[in-house]
């Protein structure tokens, strides 16, 4: 701030306000929605303020589910989400950072080809390529599984590229020091390289377990089986019934469980958050 | 390109290393990918007994067919109001937070979560806030006379998909925004402020023209984000409904290959939205790189 303007800080704070309120204010609209019983939104107006049923809401959720949209209980679509986001982060880190390795301190025949077939996969989103995707994986029996759910979408450009501008940085010496005391590859690796790459990693974690959290259109394609359903495809199932009984204060207990875990994450390590973030897009 | 200056000799290693990542690129991207080119070409017989190659034909049916035209004039739309809308709020939020020296942190906190909530999800909240029996927002609005029904009104439809498409990338851009307005120079500013130009001349004539390869990159960001990230948006609140108003062509793609089994058609959309996604990389790594200097 180069000069002081009381008005203007004035109606800084002000806007910042309003927009904050905006958009928590859908968020708020669920959490309220989620503590009334189902007789609240028979007709009119949906409550403004929270009601007396929130606990009952939840436990039924957690617990029950809604039988009949044909949803399991949300505590194991929750596990199914948290196994399919860890497995999917964890997974595309590991094979990014060994192919990243192997691209900046090996040469080898083929190496810019491998390179490029990476970077293609920027460029083939599971959005444009539905069907014939949905066949590979429907031939090579890994619908409703775990396998399923995750191997398809382990690979990982943006990663990879990471860790390779991040290797690009790591001086020679360090690497020419190991050979000299007689360090291989390996070692080299596990003992220097990845305790450098410590913030990297944990900053592209959190990025990328939000980005397996949120997975919505292929669970939908590879599930059909109940028992692997996760939490955000379910929640769909759970609304299209919303719509014709009025179940909205289950639903939202949902959708509320349902955000919770991936906010938290956001909130809680914001600064890795912000880091993985401006860095993957680099 | 570029590599180390010394290297470990092995062979056979780097292979192996790569092989886990090469692997599925191959099997669940490349191969995939091909197979939907393929297709574009052929048409199957509805009992898939037997697939005849027809040239250009499931192409030039598409640019003949309106409902795909349609879905491509909405996914334009869609794709304009999302960028303008979101960029437009982010940008006048990280401007004021900019302006706050301690307090926006505290601020940025509390507009950064919604990035991690799920585009389907988003979409359910504004849903909700929407629905025309009991939403918050057809009461309100019913008080001045509009009767909103997204329902039954295309131009409602696509309003509320833009609104909720554009509040969860919000906090995505203004994060870009912030930085981008942490990295102009104080110096310009406190010259500018001294030689009598107030906030508003400063920030039109020396921020904004500053900030433009963050705008650039978000403006390629938001265009990838509102074509290909929000399925699950459109899937939760209108189903492409009603009557197509807010089909987009990714919607279109799953529409047409998985409910309407048109395998043929649903295969040429693909390659046609592949072709989309490579312009838009190429457009993002050749001037994002270089960025716009001064």
């Amino acid at each position: 701030m180069v000069e002081n303007r009381p008005i203007l800080n004035i109606l800084t704070h002000l806007l910042l306000i309003v927009g904050v309120a905006v958009v928590a204010f859908p968020v708020y609209l669920a959490f309220v929605a989620s503590t009334h019983g189902a007789d609240a939104f028979s007709r009119g107006l949906a409550p403004m303020l929270p009601g007396p049923h929130m606990i009952d809401n939840y436990a039924r959720m957690l617990t029950n589910g809604l039988s009949s949209a044909g949803a399991p209980p949300v505590w194991l679509m929750l596990i199914n989400s948290t196994l399919m986001a860890l497995t999917i982060a964890i997974g595309k880190i590991a094979i990014s950072i060994i192919s990243a390795y192997a691209i900046v301190y090996f040469k080898f025949p083929f190496r810019l080809l491998a390179f490029w077939m990476i970077f293609i996969t920027l460029m083939l989103p599971v959005e444009v390529r539905i069907m014939p995707t949905f066949k590979v994986v429907a031939d090579l029996g890994m619908l409703n599984s775990y396998a399923g759910l995750t191997i398809p979408l382990i690979a990982s450009a943006t990663a990879t590229f990471l860790f390779r501008q991040f290797f690009l940085t790591i001086p020679d010496e360090l690497m020419e020091a190991a050979r000299v005391d007689g360090a291989g590859p390996m070692k080299f690796f596990r003992d220097i390289l990845l305790p450098l790459s410590r913030t990297n990693i944990a900053a592209l974690f959190v990025i990328l377990f939000i980005y397996g959290w949120v997975q919505y259109l292929w669970p939908l394609l590879v599930t059909t089986d109940s028992r692997y359903y996760t939490i955000v495809m379910g929640i769909k199932r759970l609304a299209a019934s919303a719509d014709s009984d009025p179940y909205w204060n289950l639903v939202m207990a949902a959708v509320m469980l349902a955000m919770l875990p991936p906010v938290l994450v956001i909130l809680l390590m914001q600064r890795l958050f912000v880091k993985g973030l401006v860095e993957t897009e680099k | 390109m570029q590599s180390k200056r010394t290297i470990f000799p092995n062979k056979l290693l780097p292979y192996a290393l790569l092989a886990p990542q090469l692997i599925i690129t191959i099997i669940f991207f490349l191969w995939p990918a091909a197979q939907a080119v393929r297709s574009s070409f052929e048409r199957e017989d509805p009992f898939g007994f037997r697939t005849t190659f027809i040239w250009f034909q499931n192409y030039t049916r598409l640019f003949a067919d309106p409902g795909y035209l349609r879905a491509a004039s909405n996914t334009a739309v869609f794709a304009v109001g999302v960028t303008i809308l979101s960029m437009g709020v982010a940008l006048l939020l990280a401007v004021a937070v900019n302006r706050l020296l301690r307090s926006g942190k505290f601020y940025t906190t509390l507009l950064v979560w919604p990035y991690a909530v799920a585009p389907i999800v988003a979409g359910i909240l504004w849903w909700f806030m929407f629905n025309p029996t009991i939403g918050i927002v057809p009461y309100l609005l019913d008080a001045f006379g509009y009767r909103w029904n997204h329902r039954v009104n295309g131009n409602d439809a696509m309003i509320l998909v833009i609104i909720a498409a554009s509040w969860k990338q919000i906090s995505y851009n203004f994060l870009f925004f912030v930085a981008g307005l942490q990295s102009v120079p104080k110096s310009l500013i406190e010259a500018a402020a001294i030689d009598g130009a107030g906030p508003f001349k400063r920030f039109w004539t020396i921020v904004f023209p500053l900030l433009s390869p963050t705008t650039f990159f978000l403006m390629i960001v938001n265009i990838n984000y509102a074509m290909f990230d929000t399925f699950g948006i459109i899937d939760g609140t209108t189903a492409g409904g009603p009557a197509g108003a807010t089909n987009t062509l990714v919607y279109k793609v799953y529409a047409d290959g998985f409910v309407g089994l048109n395998i043929g058609s649903s295969a040429a959309q693909s390659v046609l939205l592949m072709l989309i996604v490579i312009a838009l990389t190429v457009v993002q790594f050749r001037w994002v790189e270089r960025r716009v200097q001064y």
